[in-house]
């Protein structure tokens, strides 16, 4: 009698995991199997770089995608990740951007895989902005206060190199005008490009203005760039991540930090964080153009040669009027466009490539 | 319970009265314990609900407007921005400088009211009626996330913007709706225009997918594992190895399956990057030891009384395996399975080793298309710039947990079933 008492549900219930089981499977494998058969038949187009380029690599992205239907896939992987991956040879990737030029020994990687040539699109400007929260008191830096500020060993004096521990822990120390405040600097961590562009541009301009060090850098450019890329340690220069949406609410939440920061982050929340003038250049739109604001980098798009027809109409679309022209939809969110002569010359550049290109293979339009 | 003697029972109560206490009070304090951790981890888990529920419920409407736009005068220019940026101004009775036409562009979703002008660029000798959704800052002052008792320089938007929006509202152009789009649209970089579709779509092909290949096997290896693999001798020593493995594998971060499948399958076997497919192959290697050591654990808790006594009346080992042993654990076994499935689902890290961390522009219709995944899309839209992403990146949070809702939901009741089924 327990014998039947079990086997019945038994049953019931092999045959219910047996059904259930059996359906999901079938079930899943035909739906993959149906995806499966009908893939796009045009192949996306690849854009692989830098995470500062991203918002504006996918913005046109969405657009060309709007107008011509072609899928565009838009990756951060870093300006160095996206030079590596673009250089590895593999064809699925059409094109990378880059927030600095692409290095001699990434040019022979390319090359050694096949890679070349490659053209370079400058696409625009970008200015690394000192900020904090628009509740702090006002202050006023230049590259030679920041030097002082962040360099982990400075000079004994104008004309002795010798290195001393930096001394100072707040920013009255540096110059009586300056606020009786702690030098605390948010900035990204130095495997991020906008940490070199910072330090290139801001801390060795900063570091010039000694005359050992402005002859050091003659004598020994090797010795220089280690001394002056050799930031604090000390809780002076935080390293922060690469998220500065986050970097965005430490600044609000603690109105002594300063934070380093893209402008185009600078310029959608000018509500929590204001721009720090650096020399008296306050870092607008307008003077990052002009080059008066000090810390300023141009941002790149490296494709192939002879790219597929959808890569180029990409660039072109990038450097249209109405996305990186003046007021375009790139420069609404941040981008500072390329001088109007720089860009149509860029422009004209692609378009040549394209010509060329279409005369080789007597087929393209 | 020893008798004790009656006539020390004063002695004694004094001494066992203490003890008693001790116990007592030992007990009630745990009771107390317990109480507060409960009663934490419940406020953490409502804290949080309550603040995404706060910033993400207003993401399921959005504020459109109706528009009747002149695009005669200006139809000279073929830059649509600009043919937009003079029509607004001309609707508003203001001259059109610069700076003028980046404050207006500002106001509206420039780029789905550009597309429609270029889709109505041969109707360009009347007015034009559209109906497009608001830029997410005027989104944001409409929903009333703007203060405009603020020094303009620490606001988004201008006086003359508050202006132009506040005379929208007041001549009723202005409607708040349900914003289908969030569930239709592929993403976008304007947050009034982005939706989940690529990430739902790639979330389901990538759960389905990895479903498939780790379930029966990870079931499979589970049952063999449990019944037939052999417990004695090297063979012994091998399954138990064997096991030990499958439990060290559980442990893995998330990251390595990810740089594993970067490994093999697009490397080796050559697939792309970015797609679906890849996903679900990388998930369902993440899955399978999950499964397995929640299916071992299920069998194991059935007594092997069972067994035996199927075993001993003739039964053959498969018979006795799968008519009753395996029925009694399944509801337990499909517990894990779904919550190995679950997991998968909320699964970012190994996505990004295998580009699926990626802005994608088309909705995939197949998992060798090109798609991203719901978390990953969460994690993409928290990081962006624009105010209005917050709230969107809470109301994705929000479409996922309701997902995993479901998915739980149906265990629980697929359990419940096959419970009762046992009971009759």
């Amino acid at each position: 009698m327990c014998k039947a008492e079990d086997r019945r549900p038994g049953l019931g219930f092999r045959r219910l995991t047996e059904i259930l089981a059996e359906r999901l499977v079938i079930a899943a494998v035909l739906a993959t199997g149906l995806w499966a058969c009908a893939p796009r038949d045009r192949p996306p187009v690849r854009i692989v770089g830098s995470s500062t380029i991203f918002p504006f690599a996918a913005k046109v992205a969405e657009t060309y995608t709007r107008r011509t239907s072609v899928p565009i896939v838009v990756e951060q992987t870093g300006s160095g990740g996206g030079h590596k991956l673009f250089c590895s040879g593999d064809a699925s990737i059409d094109a990378t951007t880059s927030s600095r030029p692409q290095k001699p020994a990434e040019s022979a990687i390319c090359a050694a895989n096949g890679v070349a040539p490659v053209i370079e699109l400058p696409l625009g400007f970008d200015g690394i902005v000192l900020a904090r929260s628009v509740d702090a008191v006002p202050i006023r830096l230049d590259t030679v206060t920041l030097y002082h500020a962040l360099a982990r060993k400075l000079p004994t004096s104008a004309t002795d190199c010798t290195p001393v521990p930096n001394p100072y822990s707040r920013w009255s120390q540096i110059d009586p005008g300056l606020p009786d405040e702690p030098i605390e600097i948010f900035g990204p961590p130095p495997t991020s490009g906008t940490r070199d562009a910072f330090v290139e541009t801001a801390m060795e301009t900063g570091a010039r203005r000694f005359p050992c060090l402005a002859a050091m850098e003659r004598d020994t450019p090797s010795l220089f760039r280690a001394r002056v890329h050799d930031l604090r340690e000390d809780g002076a220069w935080i390293n922060s991540g690469e998220n500065d949406n986050a970097m965005v609410r430490t600044l609000v939440d603690s109105p002594a930090a300063i934070g380093v920061l893209g402008f185009s982050f600078l310029n959608q929340n000018t509500d929590k964080v204001g721009g720090i003038a650096i020399g008296g250049v306050v870092p607008t739109s307008a003077t990052i153009r002009s080059g008066t604001y000090p810390v300023v980098r141009t941002l790149y798009l490296y494709m192939k040669d002879g790219s597929a027809a959808d890569v180029r109409g990409y660039g072109m679309e990038f450097l249209s009027d109405e996305a990186s022209g003046p007021g375009g939809y790139l420069e609404e969110i941040g981008l500072i466009p390329l001088p109007d002569a720089l860009r149509t010359a860029t422009r004209q550049r692609l378009s040549d490539a394209d010509k060329a290109e279409s005369r080789i293979e007597g087929s393209e339009p | 319970m020893t008798d004790a003697p009656h006539e020390k029972a004063s002695i004694a109560s004094l001494a066992m009265t203490r003890r008693m206490h001790r116990r007592r009070a030992a007990e009630t304090r745990f009771r107390l314990y317990g109480r507060a951790s409960v009663i934490f981890s419940m406020a953490a888990l409502g804290w949080l609900l309550l603040s995404i529920a706060a910033t993400g419920l207003s993401a399921f409407t959005q504020h459109w407007v109706d528009l009747d736009l002149d695009v005669r005068a200006e139809s000279a220019t073929d830059n649509d921005r600009r043919r937009l940026a003079d029509a607004l101004a001309g609707g508003f009775g203001v001259q059109a400088d610069d700076a003028v036409r980046q404050e207006l562009l500002a106001l509206v979703s420039a780029s789905a009211a550009t597309d429609a002008l270029a889709r109505n660029a041969e109707r360009s000798g009347a007015t034009l009626r559209l109906t497009v959704p608001v830029s997410d800052q005027a989104d944001q002052y409409y929903k009333g996330r703007v203060d405009a008792s603020r020094p303009a320089a620490q606001r988004r938007l201008t006086d003359r913007q508050i202006a132009w929006l506040d005379r929208w509202a007041d001549e009723e152009q202005v409607e708040r709706r349900f914003n289908r789009g969030l569930f239709v649209n592929p993403d976008s970089r304007d947050p009034e225009r982005a939706g989940l579709a690529s990430a739902i779509l790639g979330s389901v092909m990538i759960v389905l997918i990895a479903g498939a290949l780790a379930l029966p096997v990870g079931i499979g290896a589970a049952i063999y594992l449990d019944g037939f693999a052999p417990q004695t001798g090297w063979g012994g020593r091998l399954t138990r190895a064997l096991e030990v493995n499958i439990n060290n594998l559980a442990a893995v971060p998330a990251i390595v399956f990810g740089l594993l499948g970067l490994a093999v399958f697009i490397n080796v076997f050559g697939l792309a990057r970015s797609i679906p497919l890849v996903g679900g192959l990388v998930l369902a290697l993440r899955m399978f030891p999950t499964i397995v050591i929640a299916s071992r654990a299920a069998l194991r808790a059935v007594p092997d009384s069972l067994t035996d006594s199927a075993l001993s009346l003739g039964a053959s080992r498969m018979q006795a395996v799968f008519n009753h042993k395996v029925p009694i654990a399944a509801p337990a076994m499909l517990t894990g399975s779904i919550i190995g499935m679950a997991q998968a689902l909320g699964e970012t890290a190994p996505l990004l080793m295998i580009g699926m961390v990626a802005f994608v522009t088309a909705v995939p219709e197949s998992p060798l298309d090109p798609a991203t995944a719901l978390p990953v899309q969460i994690f993409l839209w928290s990081g962006s710039a624009e105010a209005a992403w917050a709230e969107r990146a809470s109301a994705a949070i929000i479409v996922l947990l309701a997902v995993l809702m479901v998915i739980n939901g149906v265990a629980i009741v697929l359990r419940e079933r096959l419970q009762r089924r046992r009971s009759l």
